[in-house]
């Protein structure tokens, strides 16, 4: 006894502190979850100011050429375009016409892109695969379609290896004023840059068709501009079908175009702005939570407010700016803050409550669209072929029918347009010196990823700790069995005693297999003709319950009564979750870190917390009581349905909900093939398995009555 | 720019050397015989200007030296550059040319069909090709010394073309060669005044008489397309006279914009009037007389034949009673333009074989020109005309496919242009209409394309290799040693509408000092050359004297094939960035994999250790034969117990069996329809 004592404390400190740990687990994982969550609220205030990190960039270093000359030209285009807004026959085809005119009368090159709008379609074996997977569904309409224009600037000395991408989606149709003005901006931007010689990249302006939404025509642009199909039999692009009365049309070419590489995109749109001053959204986020650089976002903010005088902002979650608790939150951090001060006037952490809870609510909404993975506006198409791209969204205060005024407009705007497009082509090199990974809580503040991945590592640190734990405290348990065992001589049983995780690892993996089937089975309901979402989304509970009992018939009960019902299995089962929960975790905070910090809030807790109800039952103390309601809530909460709804209601109201929206959602979702949808399947999974946990613990005991009650018979 | 300094202090030696020469000349002709056979050597001088239909300007120099072959008249030159001669007899150089270029030749707006495009539009950055009149195994040393002798010249990092990563040797579609021709390019190359000047230098009156004295840097580098061209010929032992000897041909290619357009914004769109232009406004400066030492020193001003076939058909439209008058006499005093001075001859082209118009050459000789009353040739338009140039049988344009870093493929597509469409297919090969293309390119190591995936589509058809390819010539890469080389010899059927070829390739990755040390923009792909050879490019004149002196309409009536350049490409390729994203994602793999790696050992090591204490165990009982047989006889006696007992579970299992296979099975057909 004393050498093994001795050889304790000659243990390696590593070790010691892992003991140490280990022991006490539940301590350690109160402590970092609380950590984690505090941490995460605290990123507004450690949220730094943003610089231009790129000095090729120099924005704002050149005056503005753009003059009231080619704002009047752009003028006139708006004139021309709302002229046949106002007799709506044959808008259409004339308004390409028109675009199309003006921009080869610049000496730009100019052609058509015809494009069918692709219907989003879920490719549940596509998932991963990239987006030139450009086949064309069969059963697409082959009447509907839209027509994109594209004008090109050659770069007078460049040699064309490189484009700008400018992108204005215009609805020929039911285009509005709003549409007008982005053309207009576009187009004073253009033509002053037929004529300037500083260009080194070429100028791509896309009049995008937006009668398909914004996304579908860019999108389609980008796919046939990068994967071209060749030996289409029936090609869009060269049908010669097009009847224009007017005799220019028939000169522009369908055939696609093509500059040098892109290095940067800019998608511009007007909103009527409510406010009292004009304003500046930016919208960053395309798909699975990828940001462009952030120096574009500085370029555009830089130049905004500095040189045109204009007011940015990003989304922010408006019901977040109301609420009281942010707000209570927020002076406590400030009174914090000051406190702090009042220690070391050199720790700045003092942030106000108000800038507290701007800061708050952008951030909330940067992770949410970061989360959910679909694209905040047509820039998401670009950044599937690694294009930095933002959407920039003009506000202005007053209509936009006084002339002057807009004029000014366009002058500013245009202005903003031309100093964005300089500083880009002024760049070198890709866009790589700044960030790519941050989360914003201001136009000018950001979180880097250095920053929030500590809340995030702190929230997920008491996984592999419990985990681990929980499987130490059932070696330990078992010996004392295994002592029974070893004196009825089954030296057998001791081995396989050891190899008891495989079989909990076995249940875990049949639990994410199903789940893996359950996401899957939308694709088959979806091919149901004419259902609606209510039905569709019960079909696919029933179809899920299904599949459960017959993979719980076919894969999990046999195994789980041959050696018998030890007391821990329940905890290694855990810890097999817990750690395959944590490896999932990992791997997605990788892959989109927003997903990820999402999902560690809602299942870190219930994944900790989880514990058998039947014993809970049993115990019938107070704290059995507690921890059972307590994962009632969690297990209910963390089950992406309720999840949705919650989130909803809260956001929206209890009222309206309708049981199909879910499935609305999760069609969205698809088709964005989002990575959120991987983890409605992990958490579908990870439900699962704490149900598992529960349930399992009813099937064996069922089957061993069973068992019992024929043997009995 | 990696310039040699010591080959810099041997250049000042040559330039100190040439500028003696000078000052002699300058003051022997002063004296009034100017040196007409200077030992056999001459110098003559040539500026064409054409105006294309997009508003812009072409301003061609051609400035052409001979020197007899130097064993005849020993090593001494009056007008050669002596630098020139040298390199020509020390690298045994039997033809070279050398490019600057700036910009892109836009084939569509500036025509692709007539001699001086297919000759002067070059691919942005350097290029360079020579043959070599030694064997075949001293061809690639000769070329790197070359390449060092050019660098040290022209101040460019021509050097770099010594790695054989860079260069390459096109057999077939090129030019004729036997082994003995190297080609490579540097397509990042910039182009500028430092380039300019040592070819100047090359020059017997450098920039500061003759038409050379136009060159006033700003302007001429102001302009939308540049190109200067260093060309050699080199004939040993001159059997002919006239052709024996060296021949050094400079030209600078630049497209301009008149100025008055520019400084002007009253441009408005309706009115599509031409901008007029003189010499002094496009470059801020006049001619002061010729070269005296130059043989001849001539100005022409071309309209190529669209613009005639537009401007008679204007004619015809208004006045028929011009029509007549105006055949004779060119049209220097119409009504759609007015050219500011006579013109001393006028070329018409013959009728050539597209039976369309002519073009029409003006010439004007700068002889009787001086520094007070200096030579400003100005062209005004009167009404507005709109025309195109002739294009090239088929535009190429060349592009990147796919997305992502890890591989991607390069498209050559070729679609009929509209000039082409009335152009006769008389190219009837076994009863077949069939129009020959020759594609040559040279794609990088780093680039590793798989030439077995090339895909022919013809009229958005595939198509197989042998129906299209008549001839290919592959010579794949090798990392870090060669570049891979495609030759192809196509028959696209005529009246096809369109036709592309695809090659899949994989990105390399490139170790960390193979990077270069500037921004890191990308990797290019050089240009890849398209020929027609079944078109030639050449112009006809009426037989005149005149004509053979004339370096520029001589060179336009040789016959050469048509080429096109496609445009550069650019490869992003992985970097080695080691800022924050990278090292993100590195940290948290590497956590996890510790993680995942350290509880499996724990697992394992643990079930390990418990086996081993078995056997131990087991092993202190009995020896292994005993405990073998032991369990052989526990089998045998244990199954016939069990057997009762188990059957019932057996089947059911049996049962479950067959499920789980099933499952399996439906799994893997879902796959395989889905994926299939």
């Amino acid at each position: 006894m004393a050498e093994t004592e001795v050889s304790k404390k000659r243990k390696r400190p590593i070790v010691r502190l892992a003991v140490l740990l280990l022991s006490h687990s539940v301590l350690v994982s109160v402590i970092c979850c609380t950590a984690g969550v505090f941490g995460l609220l605290l990123l507004p205030v450690l949220a730094k100011n943003t610089y231009i990190s790129e000095n090729a960039l120099m924005p704002g270093s050149a005056s503005s050429m753009l003059s009231n000359q080619e704002v009047s030209e752009a003028n006139k285009l708006i004139k021309e375009l709302n002229n046949l807004h106002s007799n709506p026959l044959g808008a259409t085809t004339e308004s390409h016409g028109i675009i199309a005119k003006y921009m080869s009368n610049l000496g730009a090159q100019v052609n058509n892109h015809k494009f069918h709008p692709q219907l989003n379609q879920f490719h549940p074996l596509h998932f991963f695969s990239g987006p030139d997977s450009g086949v064309m569904q069969e059963n697409s309409t082959r009447s509907l379609y839209g027509i994109n224009t594209v004008g090109i600037i050659r770069a007078p000395r460049g040699d064309g290896k490189e484009a700008i991408v400018l992108v204005t989606p215009y609805n020929a149709v039911k285009g509005g004023v709003r549409e007008t003005l982005s053309l207009g901006i576009a187009y004073s931007v253009f033509s002053l840059l037929t004529r300037v010689t500083w260009l080194a990249k070429d100028i791509i302006w896309l009049v995008a068709d937006s009668q398909y939404g914004e996304y579908a025509p860019v999108a389609a642009w980008l796919r046939d501009y990068h994967t071209p199909a060749f030996s289409n039999l029936d090609s869009l692009n060269t049908e010669t079908c097009h009847v224009g009365n007017n005799n220019f049309e028939s000169k522009i070419s369908y055939g696609i175009r093509r500059s040098g590489t892109m290095a940067a995109a800019l998608v511009l749109g007007v909103a009527y702005g409510n406010e009292n001053e004009d304003t500046l959204g930016i919208y960053a986020e395309a798909s699975n939570g990828q940001m462009p650089n952030l120096d574009l976002i500085n370029i555009v903010h830089y130049l905004a407010v500095h040189r045109q005088g204009l007011r940015v902002k990003v989304e922010q979650f408006h019901w977040l700016l109301n609420s009281k608790w942010v707000k209570s939150l927020g002076e406590v951090f400030e009174s914090l803050g000051k406190m702090v001060k009042t220690l070391n006037p050199d720790w700045k952490l003092g942030i106000s409550a108000a800038d507290y809870v701007e800061g708050a609510a952008t951030l909330a909404s940067s992770l949410y669209h970061q989360a959910l993975g679909v694209p905040t506006g047509p820039h998401g198409a670009f950044r599937d072929y690694q294009v930095d791209a933002i959407t920039l969204e003009f506000s202005l205060r007053i209509s936009f029918d006084r002339l002057d005024r807009r004029n000014d407009f366009l002058l500013h705007g245009g202005r903003l347009i031309e100093g964005v497009i300089r500083s880009v082509n002024n760049l070198l090199e890709k866009f790589h010196q700044s960030f790519f990974l941050y989360l914003l809580t201001s136009p000018s503040k950001f979180v880097s990823v250095g920053v929030y991945m500590i809340a995030f590592a702190l929230l997920v640190a008491p996984l592999p700790v419990v985990a681990a734990s929980l499987y130490a405290k059932t070696l330990d348990l078992n010996p004392t069995s295994e002592k029974d065992k070893s004196a009825t001589s089954n030296e057998l049983g001791s081995v396989l005693q050891s190899w008891k995780w495989l079989n909990s690892v076995k249940t875990v993996f049949v639990v994410h297999f199903w789940g893996a089937t359950v996401s899957l089975l939308p694709y088959f309901i979806s091919q149901i003709p004419d259902s609606d979402p209510t039905t569709n989304f019960s079909v696919w509970i029933l179809l899920s319950i299904l599949s459960l009992e017959i993979l719980r018939w076919i894969l999990v009960s046999p195994s789980s009564h041959i050696y018998g019902l030890p007391q821990g299995e329940w905890a290694i089962l855990k810890s097999a979750t817990i750690s395959s929960f944590f490896i999932g975790l990992g791997l997605m905070s990788v892959i989109n870190f927003a997903t990820a910090e999402i999902g560690a809030l809602l299942m870190v807790p219930m994944a900790l917390m989880a514990h058998p109800l039947k014993l809970d039952v049993r115990g019938q103390s107070l704290r059995s009581i507690l921890r059972m309601i307590c994962n009632l809530v969690l297990g209910v909460i963390s089950f992406p349905p309720a999840t949705f709804f919650v989130f909803k209601g809260v956001i929206e109201g209890f009222s309206g909900i309708k049981a199909g929206d879910f499935w609305n959602w999760v069609e969205s979702l698809w088709a964005w093939n989002s990575a959120t949808y991987l983890y409605i399947e992990y958490g579908n999974i990870d439900r699962l398995s704490s149900d598992k946990r529960e349930s399992n613990k009813d099937a064996p005991l069922l089957s061993c009555g069973m068992l019992l009650l024929k043997e009995f018979a | 720019m990696a310039i040699l300094l010591s080959r810099r202090s041997n250049l000042l030696a040559v330039v100190v050397l040439l500028l003696c020469q000078l000052f002699l000349y300058a003051t022997v002709s002063s004296s009034g015989s100017v040196l007409k056979q200077g030992g056999g050597e001459e110098f003559s001088e040539e500026l064409l200007l054409k105006p294309f239909p997009d508003r812009k300007v072409l301003a061609h120099f051609h400035f052409q030296s001979r020197a007899p072959h130097s064993s005849s008249h020993g090593r001494h030159h009056h007008l050669f550059p002596k630098a020139i001669a040298q390199l020509v007899k020390k690298f045994r150089v039997k033809e070279m040319e050398l490019s600057f270029t700036q910009g892109r030749w836009r084939y569509e707006q500036w025509g692709g069909f007539d001699p001086l495009s297919s000759n002067n539009a070059k691919p942005p950055g350097v290029e360079l090709w020579a043959v070599f009149d030694v064997p075949q195994s001293l061809v690639d040393v000769y070329w790197r010394n070359l390449t060092h002798t050019l660098s040290g010249l022209f101040c460019a990092s021509i050097n770099f073309l010594e790695s054989s990563t860079t260069y390459s040797a096109p057999e077939l579609t090129f030019k004729p060669s036997f082994g003995n021709l190297r080609y490579g390019t540097l397509p990042r190359e910039a182009v500028c005044t430092e380039n300019l000047t040592p070819w100047l230098k090359l020059l017997p009156c450098r920039d500061k008489a003759g038409l050379s004295a136009l060159m006033d840097r700003p302007s001429i580098y102001r302009g939308f397309y540049h190109s200067q061209r260093l060309r050699l010929t080199s004939s040993e032992s001159g059997s002919d006279e006239v052709d024996s000897g060296i021949g050094l041909d400079q030209t600078l290619t630049v497209v301009l914009q008149p100025s008055s357009w520019r400084t002007g914004k009253t441009y408005s769109v309706e009115t599509n009037i031409q901008p007029s232009w003189s010499i002094s406004s496009i470059f801020g400066r006049n001619i002061p007389g010729k070269c005296v030492i130059a043989k001849s020193s001539n100005v022409y001003l071309q309209l190529d034949n669209g613009l005639v076939g537009e401007l008679k058909n204007l004619e015809r439209e208004n006045a028929k009673y011009v029509a007549n008058t105006f055949e004779s006499e060119g049209f220097q005093s119409n009504h759609a333009f007015k050219i500011s001075v006579t013109p001393d001859k006028v070329f018409e082209e013959v009728d050539n074989l597209h039976g369309k118009s002519t073009s029409v050459i003006y010439g004007f000789s700068v002889e009787k020109y001086s520094d007070s009353q200096p030579f400003d040739l100005g062209l005004t338009w009167k009404i507005p005309v709109v025309w195109s140039c002739q294009q090239a049988p088929l535009h190429a344009s060349r592009f990147l496919m796919g997305s992502g870093n890890e591989r991607g493929a390069i498209a050559i597509s070729l679609e009929p242009t509209e000039s082409s469409e009335g152009l006769p297919t008389s190219h009837i090969i076994d009863g077949r209409c069939e129009l020959r293309v020759d594609i040559f390119q040279v794609v990088p190591w780093y680039i590793k394309v798989y030439f077995h995936t090339l895909q022919v589509f013809v009229d958005k058809q595939p198509r197989a290799m042998a129906d299209v390819v008549d001839k290919i010539r592959v010579s794949p890469s090798k990392d870090k040693v060669s570049p891979g080389v495609m030759e192809m010899i196509l028959k696209l059927p005529c009246g096809s509408k369109s036709a592309a070829f695809s090659l899949e390739f994989d990105k390399g990755f490139l170790h960390i000092d193979e990077y270069p040390p500037d921004a890191n923009q990308g990797f290019d792909i050089p240009s890849a050359l398209i020929s027609f050879p079944s078109f030639n490019a050449r112009m006809n004149f009426s037989e005149d004297e005149f004509l053979n002196n004339s370096p520029i309409l001589s060179k336009f009536q040789e016959t050469s094939p048509v080429l096109s350049y496609t445009e550069v490409l650019l490869i992003p390729l992985t970097t080695p960035d080691f800022s924050m994203p990278y090292n993100v994602i590195t940290i948290t793999c590497t956590v996890f994999a510790l993680y995942f790696g350290s509880l499996l050992n724990v697992l394992r090591r643990r079930v390990d250790e418990e086996e081993r204490i078995l056997r131990s165990r087991a092993g202190h009982k009995a020896g292994w034969i005993s405990q073998l047989l032991s369990r052989l006889s526990a089998k045998l006696r244990g199954r016939p117990q069990e057997q009762p007992t188990s059957s019932l579970p057996h089947s059911f299992i049996s049962f479950r069996l067959v499920l789980k296979i099933l499952l399996v099975a439906s799994i893997a057909v879902t796959w395989q329809y889905y994926f299939g």
